[in-house]
């Protein structure tokens, strides 16, 4: 057992920090969410292309497909500190969920079209895979896909695609008989109509409608599609709780200052125990939750489904329930400047409700962890 | 970052497992095997067969007899025995008087009491809370006057957990009432044989005998029994709370409290029922994230790091959740939780002891630190918050 960062893992924590800190602290965020809605604007393609120069948009792929062969330690290392100033780039659902998606099931041949421009920061990726009539399963069942000779005819509508509406490409999944089958289409493809939409976190993001042919070209065909959907989503899941970890540790800060400076009734609010102990109940959230991010980070690359799907499942579980504890809190004590758009607090708040319902809400994850057969061994 | 454990981590959990096959007496085992209550003499029973094998200590550095395992392997050691629902360990002397007498005590101390602890020859109890003084433990009242080579102890202590089969009682009194509460306390101890101690047991909720009220009159103690500085006992007392911090994060015990309400589920047929796996699951998922909280703790010990702020947090959480099991346990039972405490017949022998269990485990957020002097500490120490 060893918690302990390797030194190339102290490094890239440390040039992460120093970035976020020098170049997307969190008024960028607020920026960046200002000005989301229209294409061009929203996170900035200079700094996604800094990202791929710094290799970190490299890290969870294999050497073979251009990657710096780095595990999902090392992802969740660098979105714990993007949580922290909510770095806007779309490193989440490009490189992390359609990313591992693309990588799963793709060819090397695939790889190289798809996968190697976005690793260099030249284009973005997005997963569109989400149907409105299905909460969170991983299987896509309205958007059918039917085979005539190299020709695909796909028909359907996905919401709330992250990064859909910038994304370069998207990888879209699509029911083929039982089966799914994922597709690259690049975004002025003519099966393809995207709508932008906001999400909670003020982020950007699509309606993406497929209506149409695409040839055999773009379905992904060097592994199992099922595989990659469900490896796609417990990746995203277990860095979304590392994310969580950063936004929950930044948001305890933040309240714990707000705590030693307002004072009210001639003191620091912060002697009176009623909100200290509160404070205190926040605190042991955030280490929970950092303990099961460390969980999450290591099995979601486990190949064995009864480690990696009750490991994912209860740290994903734990990030929608600490941490909206953890951001609700911050609020109350911050009082009404909280409920305040101009305050930080609520646009951690608001990206943790959100992180909480990505891939998979807790009453999903609840019910998958009791799925495992770990649930009922040995009693 | 790795959650596995090294070949050889392995190979000695392998033994542990082994030995525990062999070596657990078929009584104790069938006890086990339905959760059920441990009497002291089962205990004691247990203890001994561990000391036999050397593990009875596993915390203790060698010189004084412990094992020297590993960090790592303390703790396979530790999560094997409590996952075989082997008897729990009297804390008092092998935990608590124990370390304090290795770091306070003198060597004439350490050749007398810790040979003893360790065998199981010497049955300790914790003299620490009274009548006026429980959160507040400084203002402990029992007083040592000083008698030419002794002093002579009046007082009463309470809570006294197991003092009826107590051999020896470890004290806070004051032997000096001039000075400021914390300066005049002195670390004690007592031979319960002595003219004058009296422990009267009373009933806990759960109808176990597990306290007492323990009475001092006039008791003559030897001045070579105080451990640490004359009015140092301060500083003695709180290390030795350290101790009992960390050990009572329960883990174990509530992993193996979670599986048994997992079979309580099923003998009702419950655990298909989304809703109620649900319950236990969220459960389950809140003692995981403890259970990773105490492994980064361990793994920061084993690197001979200083508690980080993940550990301060398992006694806090680990009682909770300890709570939070026998009261699902409770409410899994339904019906048959309205059975008055072990009743045989009534309810089915794996449910025998959760009522009592559900009562007594309410002292979980009390003992040790009440819950809310947890955190009073965390919020001064570890958050920075101001005080009054």
């Amino acid at each position: 057992m060893d918690f302990q960062l390797s030194d190339e893992q102290k490094l890239l924590r440390d040039s992460v920090r120093t970035f976020t800190k020098q170049r997307s602290p969190l008024s960028r965020f607020r920026k960046v969410r200002d000005h989301v809605g229209s294409r061009g604007a929203g996170w900035d393609a200079a700094v996604w292309r800094e990202m791929g120069e710094l290799g970190w948009l490299s890290l969870p792929f294999p050497e073979a497909a251009g990657g710096f062969g780095g595990s999902l330690v090392d992802v969740g290392l660098l979105l714990e500190n993007f949580g922290a100033t909510l770095v806007p780039e779309p490193y989440l659902a490009s490189v992390v969920v359609a990313g591992i998606a693309l990588l799963r099931a793709g060819t090397a041949e695939q790889h190289a079209r798809w996968l190697a421009p976005m690793i260099d920061g030249q284009t973005s990726l997005a997963l569109a895979h989400a149907e409105r009539a299905h909460r969170f399963d991983v299987r896509p069942r309205a958007t059918t896909a039917s085979r005539r000779g190299e020709t695909w005819t796909v028909r359907g509508t996905k919401h709330y695609v992250a990064n859909g509406e910038r994304a370069d490409v998207l990888i879209v999944s699509a029911a083929h008989g039982d089966l799914p089958v994922l597709f690259a289409v690049p975004r002025d493809h003519a099966a393809v109509r995207i709508e932008g939409v906001r999400t909670l976190d003020g982020l950007g993001a699509a309606t993406v409608a497929i209506e149409g042919e695409i040839a055999e070209e773009h379905r992904l065909s060097g592994g199992d599609a099922t595989v990659a959907l469900e490896r796609a989503h417990d990746a995203g899941a277990a860095m979304a709780v590392a994310e969580g970890v950063g936004i929950c540790q930044a948001v305890l800060e933040l309240t714990t200052s707000h705590l030693r400076s307002r004072e009210q009734f001639g003191v620091a609010i912060g002697t009176f125990q009623a909100l200290q102990h509160r404070a205190v109940e926040m605190f042991v959230e955030v280490e929970l939750l950092r303990s099961m991010s460390v969980l999450a980070s290591i099995r979601a690359d486990d190949d064995d489904d009864d480690v990696r799907r009750p490991a994912v499942s209860a740290a994903k579980a734990k990030l929608a329930t600490g941490g909206r504890f953890v951001t609700q809190q911050a609020i109350q004590l911050h009082g009404g400047i909280g409920i305040t758009d101009e305050h930080d607090v609520g646009l951690y708040f608001k990206r943790m409700h959100a992180l909480g319902l990505m891939f998979g809400d807790e009453e999903h994850h609840v019910r998958r962890f009791v799925a495992s057969p770990g649930f009922t061994a040995g009693l | 970052m790795d959650l596995s454990f090294s070949s050889d981590d392995l190979r000695f959990r392998d033994e542990v497992r082994a030995w525990l096959a062999d070596a657990m007496p078929p009584d104790l085992r069938a006890k086990a095997d339905i959760d059920a209550h441990f009497e002291m003499d089962e205990v004691m029973r247990w203890h001994r067969i561990l000391h036999a094998k050397g593990w009875v200590a596993p915390h203790w550095p060698t010189e004084f007899g412990g094992p020297g395992l590993s960090p790592t392997q303390r703790f396979i050691l530790t999560e094997a025995l409590e996952l075989a629902g082997t008897p729990s360990l009297s804390p008092f002397g092998l935990s608590m008087v124990g370390p304090a007498i290795m770091q306070f005590g003198t060597p004439e101390q350490q050749e007398r009491f810790l040979p003893a602890i360790l065998s199981g020859d010497q049955v300790w109890c914790q003299g620490y809370s009274e009548p006026g003084a429980g959160s507040d433990l400084a203002a402990v009242r029992t007083t040592a006057r000083d008698d030419g080579d002794a002093f002579v102890l009046d007082g009463q202590k309470t809570w006294t957990t197991y003092a009826q089969y107590a051999d020896w009682i470890f004290c806070l009194v004051r032997t000096d009432a001039s000075v400021k509460k914390q300066a005049g306390i002195s670390f004690v101890l007592v031979d319960m044989r002595s003219p004058g101690v009296e422990a009267r047991p009373m009933l806990t909720i759960g109808h176990t005998p597990a306290f007492c009220d323990t009475f001092f009159e006039g008791v003559r103690v030897p001045k070579t029994n105080v451990v640490g500085p004359l009015h140092g006992g301060w500083t003695v007392a709180k290390a030795l709370l350290g101790h009992e911090r960390t050990l009572i994060a329960a883990v174990g015990q509530s992993q193996r409290a979670i599986r048994r309400v997992k079979r309580i589920a099923a003998a009702h047929d419950l655990l298909d029922d989304p809703s109620w796996a649900g319950r236990i699951a969220r459960l389950e998922i809140e003692l995981q994230a403890l259970q990773m909280a105490n492994y980064r703790a361990l793994a920061g010990a084993a690197l001979g790091h200083a508690p980080g702020p993940e550990s301060s947090i398992l006694k806090l959480r680990g009682s909770e959740i300890f709570q939070r099991v026998f009261e699902l346990a409770m409410d899994v039972m339904g019906p048959d939780a309205l059975a008055w405490f072990n009743q045989p017949g009534v309810v089915s022998e794996l449910e025998q002891t959760v009522a009592s269990t559900y009562c007594y485990n309410r002292a979980t957020t009390i003992y040790g630190g009440s819950s809310e002097i947890q955190k009073n500490i965390i919020a001064k120490l570890i958050l920075g918050l101001p005080g009054v």
